[in-house]
């Protein structure tokens, strides 16, 4: 890799990222976040050709159910058929383009578009009769009437689309951030479910700072300053941030950084505002962990908590809850963020509650952190209305650290690591 | 023992409505007017304040769905002292608020209080940018050494999402 990579923006001259490895700085142009061609270029680049989140198995537990959803712009059904097997499909008539199916979620054996009427079987089949002679007599030997089929592949119980017939499979996509989904999946003996819900809410900002602010450890204390103050008060000593963290370049544009935080965690670590007999329960846990999957692996588990960031918009927060978000821009102003609880299979009502209250007490529309961080990616972004006279932003913390020294969580590796691909895949051809 | 019970736990005899309805509006004034101290002191030591997440049927667990807000006291009274503190960013400046509070209605007594559910509009503006959150509370009210105190508080969003308003960073 050169010492210095700058890509020239297609629209004008001036550079979008600027990677100067010789002399520690990183800077991404601010136009990068307002221009409107480069959203366009974002849709065909990125959203059209990366591996997206679509849904958790766990969403869809019988044949037969299905649910809709909003992916990287396009309309999609996510189903099982009556067989039980996965499909993802445009929900959209190959007639003429109404939704075929309107609700969130439910179940049915078949999908009916409600302007004239044209039926499909949950294998994405056209199911309708027509009189002799209304179509030619080998309609749809082309498939052109079934709906339209998307690339589907799931890790673990995680399900992606990809809208590129061309794209490498999810597996060598994916790199080293199996990893993090098998520590997810590892959290209980009967693995993990979506919990009750989603939080959808938006930010009046570029869906590129939210990637930025998930993985940021940098900004905690400051940003979230009452949190931390609550959470002193909460588990009846000093809130401190970790000391010791780990930065993980997963690959392809995947990142997590790694540390031991002072909050509580369901699986497995007690503090004392639960009780003493929470701290019985909690040592079960973490007894049956570490005998599933050994001392190292429970130690990451269950004392251990990540961050972690799967290009382009994938974010798991393993932390005091763990949480799936994936958000999408709207405009280069604005994102639509959708977020989703995952728990442990099975575990007691008192944990789940547990969980869910350490989900919203600090994430979330209605938490103590979220909202600030929101707050900081708005103002931010009416900040970038200067940008011609202020152009840049600054990456380059812990950028020159001695030659394998290792990265710290509240330097900013980990978006250099995502700025890395997006500045590949926008300019690299 | 259940005689005993039947004595304790009588149903809370409800009073007019025009005392849940003044009760509300002054509920509202020190909201609107930032009096957040006087605001907590509304609920007792056991009560909760919730905000399922938008569309939420009434009957919302917070045990099995993912809420927006699920506060006990102790996590109410942080909520009032964030709000209050200068480093909860999102509302600092403050914004500017405006509740309005309509449909009040008696629905029923128990042990537990007396049920009055009322519908709400609270405008919040911040930033230049007005947000509209719409919809009802259920409440549990009781009479303690002569006043009303709020038992459990409970707001559900008349949306299918918070992408309009992105947040609630106030008490609505």
């Amino acid at each position: 890799m050169p010492d210095t990579m700058v890509t020239q923006n297609k629209t004008g001259d001036s550079p979008m990222v600027v990677d100067d490895r010789q002399n520690g700085l990183f800077k991404v142009h601010r136009k990068t976040f307002l221009d409107d061609e480069i959203l366009h270029m974002e849709r065909e680049k990125i959203f059209n050709r990366c591996w997206l989140f679509l849904g958790h198995a766990s969403e869809l537990p019988n044949p037969n159910d299905f649910l809709t959803r909003n992916v990287g712009g396009k309309e999609l059904i996510f189903n099982r058929d009556r067989k039980g097997e996965f499909h993802a499909f445009l929900n959209t008539c190959p007639h003429r383009g109404a939704m075929v199916e309107r609700q969130e979620s439910g179940n049915s054996i078949a999908f009916k578009c409600f302007y004239h009427g044209w039926a499909f079987n949950n294998n994405g089949n056209y199911a309708t009769r027509h009189q002799k002679g209304t179509y030619p007599e080998n309609f749809n030997h082309d498939g052109c009437a079934n709906l339209v089929s998307v690339k589907l592949e799931q890790y673990r119980d995680f399900f992606f689309v990809n809208y590129d017939d061309g794209a490498n499979s999810l597996d060598s996509y994916l790199g080293d951030s199996k990893m993090i989904l098998d520590l997810i999946d590892q959290h209980g003996p009967n693995g993990m479910e979506v919990v009750g819900g989603a939080q959808k809410y938006s930010i009046r900002s570029n869906w590129k700072l939210l990637m930025e602010n998930s993985y940021d450890g940098y900004h905690a204390l400051d940003t979230h300053e009452t949190y931390f103050k609550y959470l002193t008060d909460a588990i009846g000593g000093p809130a401190e941030m970790p000391k010791i963290t780990n930065v993980m370049d997963l690959g392809n544009g995947h990142a997590s950084i790694e540390g031991d935080a002072p909050w509580g965690r369901p699986v497995a670590k007690w503090i004392p505002a639960w009780g003493d007999k929470a701290k019985t329960e909690v040592e079960e846990i973490k007894r049956e962990v570490v005998s599933r999957v050994g001392a190292e692996q429970a130690n990451r588990i269950c004392q251990l908590g990540r961050n972690t960031g799967i290009f382009p918009n994938l974010v798991i927060n393993d932390i005091m809850a763990i949480t799936i978000r994936t958000f999408y821009p709207v405009e280069a102003g604005e994102m639509n963020v959708t977020a989703w609880a995952l728990g442990v299979k099975g575990e007691t009502r008192e944990f789940r509650k547990r969980r869910l209250d350490n989900f919203l007490e600090f994430l979330g529309p209605g938490g103590f952190a979220t909202p600030d961080d929101v707050e900081a990616l708005e103002s931010a972004y009416r900040g970038y209305a200067a940008y011609k006279l202020a152009p840049w932003n600054d990456i380059s913390r812990g950028m020159s650290r001695a030659e394998g020294e290792p990265f710290k969580a509240d330097d900013e590796e980990q978006m250099r690591c995502f700025w890395r691909e997006w500045n590949r895949r926008m300019g690299g051809e | 023992m259940a005689e005993q019970n039947k004595a304790t736990n009588a149903a809370e005899q409800p009073l007019a409505r025009s005392a849940y309805e003044d009760f509300f509006f002054e509920e509202t004034a020190m909201l609107d007017e930032w009096r957040l101290d006087d605001w907590l002191a509304l609920f007792t030591e056991e009560s909760v304040y919730e905000v399922p997440r938008a569309g939420a049927p009434d009957n919302a667990d917070s045990a099995e769905d993912l809420f927006y807000i699920s506060d006990n006291y102790f996590r109410l009274g942080h909520r009032v002292k964030r709000m209050l503190d200068k480093a909860a960013h999102a509302e600092w400046p403050r914004s500017v608020q405006s509740h309005l509070i309509s449909n009040v209605r008696i629905t029923g007594s128990d042990e537990q209080g007396v049920h009055v559910t009322c519908r709400f509009i609270t405008k919040r503006a911040k930033n230049d940018v007005t947000d509209t959150y719409a919809g009802h509370h259920n409440y549990i009210l009781k009479t303690i050494d002569g006043k009303l105190k709020i038992m459990s508080k409970r707001t559900f969003l008349a949306s299918d999402s918070l992408r309009d308003q992105g947040k609630v960073t106030i008490i609505l």
